[in-house]
Protein backbone atom coordinates (compact mmCIF):
# COMPACT_ATOMS: atom_id res chain seq x y z
CA UNK A 1 0.00 0.00 0.00
CA UNK A 2 1.32 3.32 -0.93
CA UNK A 3 0.46 6.18 1.24
CA UNK A 4 -0.91 9.53 -1.62
CA UNK A 5 -2.21 12.90 -0.07
CA UNK A 6 -3.82 14.61 -3.12
CA UNK A 7 -6.45 17.85 -2.83
CA UNK A 8 -9.71 17.08 -4.33
CA UNK A 9 -12.11 19.53 -5.04
CA UNK A 10 -10.11 21.74 -2.77
CA UNK A 11 -9.67 19.63 0.39
CA UNK A 12 -6.78 17.37 1.22
CA UNK A 13 -7.76 13.61 1.29
CA UNK A 14 -4.86 11.47 2.61
CA UNK A 15 -5.35 7.29 2.19
CA UNK A 16 -3.61 4.43 1.99
CA UNK A 17 -4.27 2.75 -1.62
CA UNK A 18 -2.86 -0.24 -3.70
CA UNK A 19 -0.91 0.89 -6.42
CA UNK A 20 -3.20 -0.42 -9.20
CA UNK A 21 -5.84 1.49 -7.87
CA UNK A 22 -7.08 3.53 -10.82
CA UNK A 23 -8.04 7.67 -9.86
CA UNK A 24 -11.26 7.00 -11.09
CA UNK A 25 -11.79 3.94 -8.63
CA UNK A 26 -10.48 6.14 -5.98
CA UNK A 27 -12.56 8.52 -6.24
CA UNK A 28 -15.41 6.56 -6.41
CA UNK A 29 -14.93 4.13 -4.04
CA UNK A 30 -12.95 5.45 -1.68
CA UNK A 31 -14.68 9.20 -1.46
CA UNK A 32 -17.40 8.55 -2.71
CA UNK A 33 -17.75 10.76 -5.32
CA UNK A 34 -19.72 9.04 -7.92
CA UNK A 35 -20.03 11.68 -10.51
CA UNK A 36 -17.16 10.82 -11.94
CA UNK A 37 -18.15 7.59 -14.36
CA UNK A 38 -16.17 5.04 -15.67
CA UNK A 39 -17.73 3.48 -19.08
CA UNK A 40 -14.65 1.88 -21.38
CA UNK A 41 -12.34 2.27 -18.62
CA UNK A 42 -9.47 2.33 -21.27
CA UNK A 43 -9.15 5.76 -22.29
CA UNK A 44 -11.57 5.42 -25.42
CA UNK A 45 -15.44 7.35 -24.11
CA UNK A 46 -14.14 9.99 -21.91
CA UNK A 47 -16.44 9.77 -19.63
CA UNK A 48 -14.21 9.62 -16.47
CA UNK A 49 -12.51 13.04 -17.08
CA UNK A 50 -11.39 14.91 -14.48
CA UNK A 51 -9.15 17.75 -14.13
CA UNK A 52 -5.71 17.18 -12.69
CA UNK A 53 -3.80 20.64 -11.36
CA UNK A 54 -6.40 22.16 -13.92
CA UNK A 55 -6.23 20.04 -17.06
CA UNK A 56 -8.67 17.30 -18.39
CA UNK A 57 -7.03 13.73 -17.64
CA UNK A 58 -8.79 10.50 -18.09
CA UNK A 59 -9.20 9.01 -14.46
CA UNK A 60 -8.74 5.43 -15.44
CA UNK A 61 -5.74 6.17 -17.35
CA UNK A 62 -4.21 7.90 -14.31
CA UNK A 63 -3.61 5.74 -11.51
CA UNK A 64 -4.16 7.17 -7.65
CA UNK A 65 -0.48 7.26 -7.42
CA UNK A 66 0.01 8.86 -9.97
CA UNK A 67 -1.76 11.54 -8.31
CA UNK A 68 0.01 11.98 -5.32
CA UNK A 69 0.73 15.19 -4.39
CA UNK A 70 -1.49 17.03 -6.89
CA UNK A 71 -4.93 18.45 -7.67
CA UNK A 72 -8.25 16.90 -8.57
CA UNK A 73 -10.96 18.47 -9.59
CA UNK A 74 -14.20 16.47 -10.32
CA UNK A 75 -17.62 17.24 -12.03
CA UNK A 76 -18.47 17.64 -8.43
CA UNK A 77 -16.01 20.09 -7.90
CA UNK A 78 -17.23 21.82 -10.94
CA UNK A 79 -20.17 23.35 -8.76
CA UNK A 80 -18.56 26.26 -7.63
CA UNK A 81 -16.98 27.24 -11.56
CA UNK A 82 -19.23 29.88 -12.75
CA UNK A 83 -17.72 28.48 -16.23
CA UNK A 84 -19.40 25.01 -15.81
CA UNK A 85 -22.21 26.03 -14.20
CA UNK A 86 -22.99 28.19 -17.18
CA UNK A 87 -22.46 25.27 -19.77
CA UNK A 88 -24.60 23.02 -17.62
CA UNK A 89 -27.48 25.76 -17.82
CA UNK A 90 -27.08 25.67 -21.87
CA UNK A 91 -26.43 21.68 -21.59
CA UNK A 92 -30.29 21.31 -20.05
CA UNK A 93 -32.19 23.97 -21.83
CA UNK A 94 -30.98 23.04 -25.56
CA UNK A 95 -31.47 19.17 -24.10
CA UNK A 96 -27.66 18.61 -24.49
CA UNK A 97 -28.01 15.49 -22.49
CA UNK A 98 -30.49 12.76 -22.35
CA UNK A 99 -29.44 9.80 -19.70
CA UNK A 100 -26.66 12.17 -18.69
CA UNK A 101 -23.87 9.14 -18.04
CA UNK A 102 -21.37 11.01 -20.67
CA UNK A 103 -22.23 14.44 -19.22
CA UNK A 104 -19.51 15.03 -16.21
CA UNK A 105 -17.15 14.30 -18.99
CA UNK A 106 -18.43 16.60 -21.48
CA UNK A 107 -18.66 19.15 -18.63
CA UNK A 108 -15.13 18.65 -17.56
CA UNK A 109 -13.66 18.24 -20.88
CA UNK A 110 -15.60 21.15 -22.54
CA UNK A 111 -15.21 23.55 -19.13
CA UNK A 112 -11.28 23.53 -20.08
CA UNK A 113 -12.05 24.42 -23.68
CA UNK A 114 -13.70 27.28 -22.92
CA UNK A 115 -11.68 28.80 -20.62
CA UNK A 116 -8.59 28.08 -22.69
CA UNK A 117 -10.62 30.16 -25.22
CA UNK A 118 -10.43 33.03 -22.87
CA UNK A 119 -13.49 35.22 -23.81
CA UNK A 120 -12.98 34.05 -28.10
CA UNK A 121 -16.21 32.26 -29.18
CA UNK A 122 -15.66 28.76 -29.96
CA UNK A 123 -16.20 27.71 -33.85
CA UNK A 124 -18.17 24.71 -34.53
CA UNK A 125 -15.10 22.74 -35.68
CA UNK A 126 -12.84 23.61 -32.93
CA UNK A 127 -15.77 22.44 -30.17
CA UNK A 128 -16.09 18.63 -32.26
CA UNK A 129 -12.41 18.45 -32.24
CA UNK A 130 -12.31 19.46 -28.45
CA UNK A 131 -15.29 16.82 -27.79
CA UNK A 132 -14.00 13.99 -30.30
CA UNK A 133 -12.89 12.29 -27.19
CA UNK A 134 -15.99 12.21 -25.21
CA UNK A 135 -18.28 9.51 -26.37
CA UNK A 136 -22.62 10.44 -26.23
CA UNK A 137 -25.03 7.57 -27.48
CA UNK A 138 -28.33 9.29 -26.76
CA UNK A 139 -28.02 13.10 -28.15
CA UNK A 140 -26.37 13.15 -31.83
CA UNK A 141 -24.22 15.75 -30.52
CA UNK A 142 -25.57 18.38 -32.24
CA UNK A 143 -27.29 20.07 -28.80
CA UNK A 144 -24.28 19.57 -26.90
CA UNK A 145 -22.07 21.16 -29.43
CA UNK A 146 -24.40 24.75 -29.63
CA UNK A 147 -24.37 24.78 -26.08
CA UNK A 148 -20.45 24.44 -25.76
CA UNK A 149 -20.42 27.39 -28.92
CA UNK A 150 -23.48 29.28 -26.36
CA UNK A 151 -21.61 28.93 -23.49
CA UNK A 152 -18.46 30.49 -24.50
CA UNK A 153 -20.07 33.55 -26.19
CA UNK A 154 -19.48 36.81 -24.24
CA UNK A 155 -22.83 37.48 -24.16
CA UNK A 156 -24.03 34.05 -22.42
CA UNK A 157 -27.18 34.41 -20.46
CA UNK A 158 -27.26 34.73 -16.74
CA UNK A 159 -26.10 31.79 -14.53
CA UNK A 160 -28.47 29.32 -13.28
CA UNK A 161 -27.07 26.94 -10.84
CA UNK A 162 -28.47 23.75 -12.20
CA UNK A 163 -25.35 21.35 -10.59
CA UNK A 164 -26.34 21.53 -6.99
CA UNK A 165 -24.13 20.95 -4.25
CA UNK A 166 -21.96 17.97 -4.21
CA UNK B 1 -10.86 -3.55 -16.74
CA UNK B 2 -8.13 -3.63 -14.03
CA UNK B 3 -4.70 -3.64 -14.36
CA UNK B 4 -3.21 -6.48 -12.32
CA UNK B 5 -1.05 -6.09 -9.04
CA UNK B 6 2.47 -5.04 -9.45
CA UNK B 7 5.16 -3.72 -7.24
CA UNK B 8 5.20 0.59 -7.06
CA UNK B 9 8.09 2.16 -7.49
CA UNK B 10 8.63 5.99 -7.87
CA UNK B 11 12.48 6.59 -7.80
CA UNK B 12 13.26 10.49 -6.91
CA UNK B 13 15.87 11.17 -9.99
CA UNK B 14 17.28 9.99 -13.29
CA UNK B 15 20.14 7.96 -11.59
CA UNK B 16 17.64 6.60 -9.19
CA UNK B 17 15.10 5.11 -11.90
CA UNK B 18 18.57 3.98 -13.68
CA UNK B 19 20.10 1.73 -10.38
CA UNK B 20 16.03 0.49 -9.79
CA UNK B 21 16.46 -0.45 -13.59
CA UNK B 22 19.25 -1.92 -13.63
CA UNK B 23 18.71 -4.10 -10.66
CA UNK B 24 14.83 -5.52 -11.59
CA UNK B 25 17.12 -5.97 -14.95
CA UNK B 26 19.84 -8.32 -13.42
CA UNK B 27 16.93 -10.14 -11.77
CA UNK B 28 14.91 -10.95 -14.87
CA UNK B 29 12.04 -8.93 -13.78
CA UNK B 30 9.40 -8.09 -16.14
CA UNK B 31 9.92 -4.15 -15.95
CA UNK B 32 8.06 -1.31 -17.09
CA UNK B 33 8.66 2.28 -17.24
CA UNK B 34 5.61 4.40 -16.32
CA UNK B 35 5.74 7.86 -17.94
CA UNK B 36 1.96 9.16 -18.63
CA UNK B 37 0.00 5.97 -18.97
CA UNK B 38 -1.77 7.00 -21.83
CA UNK B 39 -0.90 3.74 -23.50
CA UNK B 40 0.93 1.67 -21.08
CA UNK B 41 -2.39 1.70 -18.66
CA UNK B 42 -4.17 1.08 -21.56
CA UNK B 43 -2.66 -2.20 -21.80
CA UNK B 44 -2.39 -3.02 -18.25
CA UNK B 45 -6.03 -1.41 -17.97
CA UNK B 46 -7.11 -4.85 -20.75
CA UNK B 47 -4.26 -7.18 -18.98
CA UNK B 48 -2.87 -6.95 -22.72
CA UNK B 49 0.41 -6.24 -20.38
CA UNK B 50 0.89 -7.58 -16.81
CA UNK B 51 4.66 -5.73 -15.62
CA UNK B 52 5.80 -7.49 -12.35
CA UNK B 53 7.24 -4.48 -11.58
CA UNK B 54 6.06 -0.24 -12.52
CA UNK B 55 8.63 2.07 -12.21
CA UNK B 56 7.28 5.53 -12.12
CA UNK B 57 9.02 8.59 -13.45
CA UNK B 58 6.66 10.59 -13.83
CA UNK B 59 7.86 13.31 -11.12
CA UNK B 60 11.17 13.39 -12.60
CA UNK B 61 10.52 17.23 -13.48
CA UNK B 62 14.41 17.39 -14.69
CA UNK B 63 12.88 15.22 -17.82
CA UNK B 64 10.39 18.11 -18.32
CA UNK B 65 12.35 20.21 -19.89
CA UNK B 66 13.56 21.71 -23.30
CA UNK B 67 17.13 23.60 -24.01
CA UNK B 68 17.36 24.67 -28.12
CA UNK B 69 20.50 25.93 -30.00
CA UNK B 70 20.69 27.70 -33.59
CA UNK B 71 20.64 23.68 -34.91
CA UNK B 72 18.54 21.54 -32.66
CA UNK B 73 16.10 21.20 -29.55
CA UNK B 74 16.69 18.99 -27.09
CA UNK B 75 13.16 17.89 -25.86
CA UNK B 76 13.19 16.36 -22.24
CA UNK B 77 11.58 12.54 -22.53
CA UNK B 78 8.70 13.83 -19.83
CA UNK B 79 7.47 16.92 -22.30
CA UNK B 80 3.90 16.11 -22.52
CA UNK B 81 2.21 15.87 -25.94
CA UNK B 82 -0.20 18.98 -25.43
CA UNK B 83 2.64 21.36 -24.48
CA UNK B 84 4.69 20.15 -28.17
CA UNK B 85 1.50 20.99 -29.52
CA UNK B 86 0.41 24.16 -27.93
CA UNK B 87 4.13 26.07 -26.84
CA UNK B 88 4.94 29.21 -29.37
CA UNK B 89 9.01 28.29 -29.12
CA UNK B 90 8.32 24.78 -29.97
CA UNK B 91 5.68 25.36 -32.79
CA UNK B 92 8.24 27.94 -34.23
CA UNK B 93 11.53 25.48 -33.80
CA UNK B 94 10.12 22.05 -34.90
CA UNK B 95 6.61 22.38 -36.22
CA UNK B 96 5.85 19.43 -37.82
CA UNK B 97 6.08 17.52 -34.58
CA UNK B 98 3.77 20.47 -33.06
CA UNK B 99 0.98 19.80 -35.68
CA UNK B 100 1.53 16.04 -35.45
CA UNK B 101 1.26 16.27 -31.63
CA UNK B 102 -1.91 18.20 -32.33
CA UNK B 103 -3.56 14.46 -33.83
CA UNK B 104 -3.02 12.28 -30.72
CA UNK B 105 -5.47 10.95 -29.19
CA UNK B 106 -7.96 13.49 -27.79
CA UNK B 107 -7.15 16.49 -25.28
CA UNK B 108 -7.42 14.46 -22.11
CA UNK B 109 -4.83 12.07 -23.53
CA UNK B 110 -2.67 14.71 -24.98
CA UNK B 111 -2.41 16.46 -21.29
CA UNK B 112 -0.82 12.89 -19.74
CA UNK B 113 1.18 11.38 -22.87
CA UNK B 114 4.57 12.16 -23.21
CA UNK B 115 7.31 12.03 -26.36
CA UNK B 116 9.66 9.56 -24.49
CA UNK B 117 6.43 7.56 -23.36
CA UNK B 118 5.02 7.60 -27.32
CA UNK B 119 8.99 6.82 -28.64
CA UNK B 120 9.54 3.95 -26.33
CA UNK B 121 5.97 2.33 -26.96
CA UNK B 122 6.84 2.21 -30.50
CA UNK B 123 3.48 2.14 -31.93
CA UNK B 124 4.01 2.35 -36.00
CA UNK B 125 0.40 3.49 -35.93
CA UNK B 126 1.74 6.81 -33.66
CA UNK B 127 2.55 10.31 -35.11
CA UNK B 128 5.50 10.95 -32.75
CA UNK B 129 7.79 8.23 -33.79
CA UNK B 130 7.20 8.98 -37.32
CA UNK B 131 8.06 12.57 -37.07
CA UNK B 132 11.28 11.78 -35.53
CA UNK B 133 12.00 9.10 -38.11
CA UNK B 134 11.07 11.88 -40.73
CA UNK B 135 13.00 14.92 -39.21
CA UNK B 136 16.46 12.18 -38.79
CA UNK B 137 16.09 13.19 -34.08
CA UNK B 138 18.28 11.20 -32.54
CA UNK B 139 17.23 9.40 -29.21
CA UNK B 140 19.06 8.94 -26.03
CA UNK B 141 18.90 6.26 -24.20
CA UNK B 142 21.12 6.33 -20.48
CA UNK B 143 22.03 3.22 -18.50
CA UNK B 144 24.02 2.49 -15.48
CA UNK B 145 26.19 0.19 -16.85
CA UNK B 146 26.78 2.23 -20.20
CA UNK B 147 25.99 6.02 -19.45
CA UNK B 148 24.26 7.64 -22.95
CA UNK B 149 24.05 6.32 -25.87
CA UNK B 150 23.11 7.97 -28.93
CA UNK B 151 20.64 5.51 -31.31
CA UNK B 152 19.54 7.60 -34.59
CA UNK B 153 15.29 7.54 -34.72
CA UNK B 154 15.87 5.61 -38.07
CA UNK B 155 17.64 2.56 -35.65
CA UNK B 156 15.30 2.85 -32.70
CA UNK B 157 12.52 2.04 -34.11
CA UNK B 158 12.95 -2.32 -34.70
CA UNK B 159 8.93 -3.72 -35.34
CA UNK B 160 5.68 -3.58 -33.81
CA UNK B 161 5.50 -2.35 -30.30
CA UNK B 162 9.86 -2.97 -30.30
CA UNK B 163 12.83 -0.63 -30.14
CA UNK B 164 16.04 -0.37 -29.28
CA UNK B 165 15.57 0.28 -25.61
CA UNK B 166 17.07 -2.68 -22.97
CA UNK B 167 15.36 -3.79 -20.47
CA UNK B 168 18.23 -1.60 -18.01
CA UNK B 169 17.81 1.55 -20.39
CA UNK B 170 15.80 4.50 -19.96
CA UNK B 171 14.77 6.92 -23.03
CA UNK B 172 15.92 10.49 -21.22
CA UNK B 173 16.11 12.74 -24.33
CA UNK B 174 15.42 13.34 -27.99
CA UNK B 175 17.43 15.76 -30.28
CA UNK B 176 15.16 17.20 -33.08
CA UNK B 177 16.57 19.22 -36.01
CA UNK B 178 15.13 22.76 -36.29
CA UNK B 179 13.30 23.32 -39.37
CA UNK B 180 16.04 25.77 -41.65
CA UNK B 181 15.64 28.43 -43.96
CA UNK B 182 14.24 27.22 -47.04
CA UNK B 183 12.65 24.10 -45.82
CA UNK B 184 8.67 23.19 -45.28
CA UNK B 185 7.13 20.53 -43.96
CA UNK B 186 3.72 18.45 -44.06
CA UNK B 187 2.22 16.40 -41.82
CA UNK B 188 -1.25 14.45 -42.86
CA UNK B 189 -3.36 12.16 -41.09
CA UNK B 190 -6.55 10.00 -42.24
CA UNK B 191 -8.57 8.77 -39.64
CA UNK B 192 -12.89 8.72 -39.65
CA UNK B 193 -12.67 11.33 -36.38
CA UNK B 194 -10.34 13.36 -35.23
CA UNK B 195 -8.07 11.73 -32.80
CA UNK B 196 -8.67 8.23 -33.86
CA UNK B 197 -6.33 5.83 -34.81
CA UNK B 198 -5.05 6.67 -38.63
CA UNK B 199 -5.78 4.80 -40.93
CA UNK B 200 -2.56 6.71 -42.93
CA UNK B 201 -0.43 9.19 -42.10
CA UNK B 202 2.86 10.68 -43.85
CA UNK B 203 5.39 13.40 -42.62
CA UNK B 204 7.37 15.22 -45.22
CA UNK B 205 10.18 17.86 -45.45
CA UNK B 206 11.02 19.81 -48.63
CA UNK B 207 14.16 21.80 -48.86
CA UNK B 208 14.70 24.11 -51.34
CA UNK B 209 17.22 25.77 -52.58
CA UNK B 210 17.38 29.99 -52.87
CA UNK B 211 17.42 29.07 -56.56
CA UNK B 212 13.84 27.22 -56.27
CA UNK B 213 15.59 23.73 -57.31
CA UNK B 214 15.04 20.97 -54.56
CA UNK B 215 17.78 20.35 -52.16
CA UNK B 216 16.47 17.76 -50.43
CA UNK B 217 13.38 15.73 -49.08
CA UNK B 218 12.79 13.53 -46.60
CA UNK B 219 8.90 11.49 -46.25
CA UNK B 220 7.60 9.04 -43.85
CA UNK B 221 4.95 6.91 -43.13
CA UNK B 222 2.83 5.80 -40.59
CA UNK B 223 0.57 3.11 -40.32
CA UNK B 224 2.15 1.24 -43.32
CA UNK B 225 4.23 -1.44 -41.96
CA UNK B 226 5.73 -3.09 -38.59
CA UNK B 227 7.81 0.48 -37.47
CA UNK B 228 7.59 3.76 -39.19
CA UNK B 229 9.07 4.17 -42.52
CA UNK B 230 11.36 6.44 -43.93
CA UNK B 231 9.99 5.62 -47.47
CA UNK B 232 12.59 8.59 -49.36
CA UNK B 233 15.30 6.88 -48.49
CA UNK B 234 14.22 3.26 -49.04
CA UNK B 235 11.97 3.53 -51.80
CA UNK B 236 13.17 4.24 -55.12
CA UNK B 237 15.07 7.30 -56.02
CA UNK B 238 13.39 9.66 -59.57
CA UNK B 239 15.81 12.33 -59.53
CA UNK B 240 13.66 13.36 -62.51
CA UNK B 241 9.89 13.38 -60.94
CA UNK B 242 11.82 14.75 -57.38
CA UNK B 243 13.75 17.96 -59.80
CA UNK B 244 10.34 18.76 -61.47
CA UNK B 245 8.56 18.29 -58.08
CA UNK B 246 6.37 15.58 -59.55
CA UNK B 247 4.97 14.34 -55.53
CA UNK B 248 2.07 12.17 -56.88
CA UNK B 249 4.69 10.26 -58.69
CA UNK B 250 6.92 9.98 -56.12
CA UNK B 251 4.16 8.77 -53.57
CA UNK B 252 3.24 6.65 -56.01
CA UNK B 253 6.63 5.22 -56.66
CA UNK B 254 7.40 4.99 -52.82
CA UNK B 255 4.55 3.12 -51.76
CA UNK B 256 4.24 0.71 -54.88
CA UNK B 257 6.30 -2.01 -52.74
CA UNK B 258 4.76 -1.58 -48.72
CA UNK B 259 2.78 -4.94 -47.97
CA UNK B 260 -0.30 -4.00 -46.20
CA UNK B 261 -2.12 -7.03 -44.21
CA UNK B 262 -5.43 -5.77 -44.66
CA UNK B 263 -7.40 -4.27 -47.85
CA UNK B 264 -3.92 -4.03 -49.65
CA UNK B 265 -5.45 -1.75 -52.00
CA UNK B 266 -7.64 0.71 -50.21
CA UNK B 267 -4.46 1.33 -47.55
CA UNK B 268 -1.86 2.20 -50.26
CA UNK B 269 -4.44 4.23 -51.87
CA UNK B 270 -4.85 6.53 -48.25
CA UNK B 271 -0.88 6.08 -47.62
CA UNK B 272 -0.35 7.37 -51.22
CA UNK B 273 -2.68 10.39 -50.99
CA UNK B 274 -1.66 11.37 -47.35
CA UNK B 275 1.82 11.44 -49.02
CA UNK B 276 1.03 13.27 -52.27
CA UNK B 277 -0.77 15.94 -49.96
CA UNK B 278 1.95 15.63 -47.27
CA UNK B 279 4.81 16.72 -49.69
CA UNK B 280 2.98 19.14 -51.52
CA UNK B 281 1.83 21.27 -48.47
CA UNK B 282 5.74 20.71 -47.29
CA UNK B 283 6.63 21.98 -50.79
CA UNK B 284 4.16 24.77 -50.17
CA UNK B 285 5.81 25.95 -47.23
CA UNK B 286 9.53 25.59 -48.27
CA UNK B 287 8.04 28.16 -51.40
CA UNK B 288 6.78 30.27 -49.12
CA UNK B 289 9.82 30.83 -47.41
CA UNK B 290 12.42 31.42 -49.81
CA UNK B 291 9.74 33.83 -51.12
CA UNK B 292 10.42 35.39 -47.30
CA UNK B 293 13.94 35.02 -47.45
CA UNK B 294 13.91 36.58 -50.97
Amino acid sequence: MIEVRITVNGTVVERSVEPRLSLADFLRDQLGLTGTHLGCEHGVCGACSVLLDGRSVRACLTLAVQADGHRVTTVEGLASCATARRLSAELSTRHGLQCGFCTAGFLVTATELIQESAGAELTEPTVRAALSGNLCRCTGYQAIIEAVRAASRPSAPPEVDVVGSP
Amino acid sequence: MKPAPFEYLRPASVAEALAVLAAHADAGADVKVLAGGQSLLTLMNLRLARPEVLVDIGGLAELDRVFSDEHDVLIGALVRHRRLETDPELRAQVPLAAAAAGHIGHVGIRNRGTLGGSLAHADPAAELPLVMVTLGATCYLESRADGVRAVPAEEFFLSYFSSALRPDELLTWVRVPRLRPGQGWGFVELARRHGDFAMAGAAAVVDLAQDGSVRGVRAGLMSAGERPLLVSASGPADRDALAARRWDALAEAWTAGLEFSEDPEYARQLARVALRRALTDAETRADADARAVA
